[in-house]
């Protein structure tokens, strides 16, 4: 209203503000306990507002539209909600499951796609409207959703071993199953350019790729027996694969049962060395110009972070941030990356080459926090 | 239903009892009740769902748990189920811990 007040008064004069506001540099943090979601703004390491009336956002994570201006939230308790970050509200909310892991937008941002546990399978939507546009049933808990150019979403069945690609650019959805990825696939990620999908393993020692530019792409199994002949640890969270794990020309990945970190070479798939690590890693994330990983972990051993240098693929930093550190996000050039820091009730700020802490920012449970600079990317 | 609620209703003396025993055995001090319920909000609940409804996991709330033994779910949280990504959490909680998780799992949040 008072934007409107200004913006008559301002037209009166020959000079005009510009009135619109920026959000390239602004983000969301997932408060998982309360359902809200905080406004924060990157370059001020700041909050700047609150969204509330989420649901339950234990595991919850959220895509932005190609304008930066919205958000969509994909809650546990199946909630799908669209926010306006300049608005500070929410626009539309749709219960479209009993129970949910996540999303993705498509590349031309006119659909959302949500996976599902309950009932199995991938549901799309209209970006503007949240209208369901797709049912697509898999009969299995489905994980690992990503979208990838041609306005596909790739995804993964936990209970059968199987990737499929649904093709939306026409008509009705195209459906293309992949059989033999695997037993219990639990994640997935898609590389940058789209063209590598890597799927982790609960039920099998080793990983899949699938060759998307490949027609229909063939399951290629790598890091193969990467924990034989060692004890399976207690899995006490599964990990996470995410499209931040190419660091120079290798994939870092998270191994299941296993305190260590695993490195593919990117084109040949092959194994290219291993990183003992303070515990299972969870997240491990490259920064984003790849010289450096960042690991985080489950619990008992979520307090610590521990960095590791891509040349040497030594660990080259640890400390403890606090109780419960859930997600790591780095500023979209790398400079400073933002942890959520459960427990303690805090988002923390560091500079990513001293290591100092830069700030910290009141949160209630915080979880994934999120820059909007995601909406540029393809299968974040 | 009327035998969940039956079961409910035992499980709740149950669980008075075991309060008072243990209060009156001079145990209270064996667990830290605040950290065990954020461990079964937030650990349990990175599979089984913050509000314990299920996820990865089944549904552990009450109603969900209720045809359950108190001995069995003691036994699924020390040793895990294998073939699942239940894991045994033997190596991170002593038996007290299990019992109370297992009375505050039947009981649901009783504050």
């Amino acid at each position: 209203m008072k934007r409107f007040v200004l913006a008559a008064m301002a037209s009166l004069t020959l000079w005009v503000p510009a009135l619109a506001q920026s959000t390239g540099d602004l983000g969301l943090v997932v408060e998982r306990a309360s359902g809200s979601l905080l406004v924060v703004d990157q370059s001020e390491r700041a909050r700047i507002g609150r969204i509330t009336g989420l649901g339950d956002l234990s595991h919850a994570s959220l895509v932005y539209s190609p304008d930066e201006r919205f958000a969509y939230v994909f809650g546990r308790d199946g909630g799908l909600t669209k926010v306006d970050i300049l608005e500070q509200s929410i626009v539309k909310r749709v219960m479209q499951a009993g129970n949910s892991i996540g999303g993705a937008i498509s590349d031309d941002g006119l659909y959302v796609a949500v996976s599902n546990y309950e009932p199995g399978g991938v549901r799309v939507f209209d970006a503007e409207t949240l209208d369901l546009v797709a049912d697509i049933p898999t009969g299995s808990k489905t994980i690992g959703l990503v979208d990838v150019p041609g306005t596909r979403f790739v995804f993964s069945l936990w209970d059968t071993g199987e990737t499929w690609i649904a093709d939306l650019s026409g008509a009705t959805p195209q459906i293309t199953r992949i059989a033999g990825m695997g037993a219990n696939p639990y994640d997935a990620l898609v590389t940058p350019d789209g063209r590598t999908y890597i799927a982790g393993l609960f039920g099998d020692d080793r990983l899949t790729a699938l060759d998307l530019w490949q027609d229909p792409p063939t399951p290629q199994p790598i890091l193969q027996g990467y924990a034989a002949d060692r004890e399976g640890l207690p899995v006490y969270k599964m990990p996470h694969l995410e499209g931040w794990a190419l660091a120079g020309g290798e994939f870092v990945l998270p191994a299941v049962g296993q305190h260590e970190v695993l490195w593919v070479d990117a084109r040949s798939l092959r194994e290219t060395g291993r990183t003992a690590t303070h515990g299972q890693p969870v997240f491990a994330i490259a920064r984003p110009d790849g010289r450096h990983v960042w690991v985080n972990f489950a619990h008992p051993d979520n307090d610590t972070i521990q960095v590791i240098d891509t040349m040497t693929k030594q660990v080259v930093h640890e400390f403890k941030p606090g109780p419960g550190v859930l997600h790591m996000e780095f500023t979209p050039r790398g400079h400073e990356v933002w942890l959520s820091v459960r427990d303690a009730g805090k988002v923390m700020v560091y500079d990513t080459e001293t290591f100092e802490k830069l700030r910290e920012i009141d949160a209630e449970s915080p979880s994934g926090i999120f820059f909007t600079a995601r909406a540029h990317r393809t299968g974040l | 239903m009327q035998s969940t609620r039956r079961s409910r209703l035992v499980n709740r003396v149950l669980f008075y009892l075991a309060m008072s025993g243990a209060a009156a055995a001079g145990e209270t001090a064996a667990v830290d009740a605040p950290a065990l319920e954020r461990l079964v909000r937030q650990d349990c609940g990175s599979c089984h769902g913050l509000t314990l409804k299920g996820g990865l996991g089944p549904d552990i709330r009450p109603d969900a748990l209720a045809h359950y033994d108190a001995d069995t779910l003691s036994a699924v949280i020390l040793d895990g189920v294998p073939g699942t990504p239940m894991p045994p959490w033997r190596p991170l909680l002593t038996q007290p811990e299990v019992d109370w998780i297992v009375t505050y799992l039947l009981n649901g949040d009783t504050r």
